[in-house]
């Protein structure tokens, strides 16, 4: 099965009942597998005139109480962006799929890229924080997609999952698991009658419960930044609470959204910090580094944003350097960078040609940095 | 008995405003969006249909704030893309009558592409789209209805550009029904406003309206009473139009229901009976 058709069937295993989507390359599978799945379900597909339509009918979508994702690939995902700032800011749990090809502009339609990183975390305007995951492997992509999901549906947030052209169009086993083999997370319904409901009331774990529009609650939904009642505010002591509870509501749980891959850490000298499918190049490095008897280990973050760095902090502890792989001209080693402390030599393998990086140019790193 | 009649009459309307939360509104004084409102709530008061029923999105704009001052499932969404919210809504649940406000910048220029696709796919919104020429919110700029030669702040030597024709524009694009009206003929855009809701697919009123703040003042037409009057001389019934050159019908608005279909295949209808094929082929 490929990554793109792997992600629609963690998708429909989550509940997604609802895609809205414009094709673009290297993400039109998604659009495809949903159009031709979905009906069958009694879920409904909707092509849109353009990708901004498109995040805009899933928002509408999971509001009126479907779980619904999109996909796209960077062009898309930039014009999204707007709207995608809207989930943010209406606290609308949503799946925001990105198979990112090379850019900026049209770039590399065909060609692997993980170039949206940053962007996936800072891509709209304003103040927030995002969830991003990133898979990387094909059966990978369908639990990472049921983790977002469940995310999305925990938090009252938009979740972008991260893949890259290779993963969306590359072929490998899959296991589709059983009903009841993955949790599967719902979002919170209200129980208080309608009449003394605030839809964004300031809960303990600041995530508000949440009704379908039709359900009797008639609440009011706006991009302005707006008081508990849904009604948009000016009050310096409303605007603050409101854009602390974005940001709290995610950075509180941040070890709940955690998660690593680690191998060969215990006595690693040397790490490899990567995600997506360099993170399989740098697993296959260190293993082989291993056998010649170098002490090289491999971090891989499934979670990219919000960034693990008290976990890295920890792993990275006992290692005398880094190398920080990605197919950019380097995004994550800055959070990286931000976080180690001095004594840990950071390096970097780099690569933005459009190719994947192979696991020669990395044991090449290691002899370098040795 | 007049006065117990009025009073009924303004307890229609309050019933279904959030009056403590959201008001005053935005709006100036003798802001045509008004007319439009209390045409609407009649209409919606008229047919019976459930609050909880009707959802209410919008875009960008004073025209836009309409849905926040109504009690209804109310979606406040971003600049043009009201049509794509409502067009997610309605399909992800159908049983829902899906109402959207807009304005002509937000529906005709940032949001042209969503406002012709929604109309080719005749999808069953009833979108109201209150027309007065021009960008109230930001202050006077030109619009995609900004008829040309006029004034606005972005057009301060006369309009070199177009106006669309939203009705003919949604018709050529689509639409299964399209009216016009203007805030002179509250009544009469009362039962546009109806009839739009009870028909099965896309359906458009365009509503002209009286932005006095800006576009009067910037093109000396008065205040709010003489706009409205101005609408009155220029309104010209639909029948009456059709006995009426060109000339004579230039600079006027052609009024009322100026196109029904009621052949035309509503689009959640029809991915229903495709789903139901589908089943039916197993």
């Amino acid at each position: 099965m490929q990554g793109n058709i792997a992600c629609v069937q963690g998708a429909i295993y989550s509940g997604m009942r609802f895609f809205a989507g414009y094709p673009i390359t290297p993400s039109t599978e998604l659009a495809e597998g949903s159009a031709r799945e979905l009906p069958k379900i009694g879920g409904r597909f909707i092509q849109m005139e353009d990708e901004i339509a498109s995040i805009a009918a899933v928002i509408a979508g999971s509001i009126t109480g479907h779980k619904a994702m999109t996909a796209t690939s960077g062009p898309g995902f930039s014009l999204m962006l707007e709207n995608i700032g809207y989930a943010y800011m209406t606290e609308t749990p949503c799946v925001i799929v990105n198979v990112q090809r090379g850019g900026p502009s049209t770039g590399l339609p065909t060609k692997v890229s993980q170039s949206d990183t940053m962007q996936a975390r800072w891509g709209t305007h304003g103040d927030y924080t995002a969830i991003a995951v990133a898979p990387s492997s094909v059966n990978d992509t369908l639990t990472e997609t049921i983790r977002a999901f469940n995310l999305a549906e925990r938090f009252r947030t938009p979740v972008t999952i991260l893949l890259d052209e290779v993963l969306g169009h590359m072929r490998e086993m899959v296991t589709i698991p059983e009903p009841g083999e993955y949790q599967v997370i719902n979002r919170i319904k209200p129980t208080a009658p309608p009449d003394q409901f605030e839809p964004f009331a300031m809960t303990p774990n600041l995530v508000s419960p949440m009704p379908a529009y039709g359900e009797g609650y008639r609440y009011n939904v706006t991009g302005l930044t707006h008081d508990t009642m849904g009604f948009s505010t000016n009050r310096a002591d409303e605007i603050f609470p409101k854009l602390e509870k974005l940001r709290n509501k995610i950075e509180n749980y941040t070890d709940e959204i955690t998660k690593l891959r680690v191998e060969m850490m215990d006595d690693a000298e040397i790490a490899f910090i990567s995600y997506g499918t360099v993170a399989r190049t740098s697993m296959q490095a260190a293993a082989i580094a291993r056998k010649a008897g170098a002490k090289v280990g491999s971090i891989q973050l499934y979670t990219i944003w919000p960034f693990p760095d008290k976990q890295l902090i920890e792993l990275c502890a006992r290692c005398r350097k880094v190398i920080v792989a990605e197919l950019n001209m380097g995004q994550i080693v800055h959070e990286v960078r931000r976080i180690l402390p001095r004594d840990i030599e950071i390096h970097t393998v780099q690569r933005y040609d459009g190719e994947i990086l192979t696991p020669l140019q990395l044991l090449q790193k290691v002899e370098e940095v040795m | 008995m007049a006065t117990i009649v009025e009073k009924h009459k303004s307890d229609v309307i309050l019933s279904y405003l959030r009056p403590r939360k959201k008001f005053p509104s935005v709006w100036c004084a003798g802001c045509g969006n008004g007319i439009v409102m209390s045409a609407l709530i009649r209409a919606i008061d008229n047919l019976g249909l459930n609050k909880d029923e009707v959802i209410m999105v919008s875009g960008i704009g004073c025209t836009s704030r309409m849905p926040v001052y109504l009690d209804f499932n109310s979606l406040h969404t971003t600049h043009g893309r009201a049509l794509a919210f409502a067009t997610g809504a309605k399909f992800a649940q159908p049983k829902m009558k899906v109402i959207v406000i807009t304005g002509d910048g937000d529906a005709l220029a940032i949001g042209g592409n969503h406002f012709i696709h929604a109309c080719r796919r005749n999808i069953d919104i009833t979108c109201i789209l209150i027309n007065n020429y021009i960008y109230g919110m930001t202050g006077g700029q030109g619009s995609p209805t900004t008829p040309a030669g006029s004034f606005s702040t972005t057009t301060p030597y006369g309009n070199a550009e177009k106006a669309f024709d939203a009705c003919a524009l949604a018709q050529a694009a689509g639409a299964s029904f399209v009216g016009r009206q203007t805030v002179h003929h509250a009544p009469q855009l009362e039962k546009l406003i109806m009839k739009a809701i009870q028909h099965n697919g896309f359906s458009l009123v365009e509503a002209m309206s009286n932005c006095h703040t800006y576009y009067g003042r910037l093109n000396k037409q008065g205040d709010a009473v003489s706009m409205i009057k101005m609408f009155k001389e220029l309104a010209v019934p639909v029948t009456k139009a059709k006995t009426m050159t060109p000339e004579e019908l230039r600079g006027k608005i052609i009024t009322g229901e100026l196109h029904e279909d009621n052949v035309k295949t509503e689009f959640c209808d029809e991915y229903q009976r495709m789903v139901d094929a589908m089943a039916g082929r197993k």
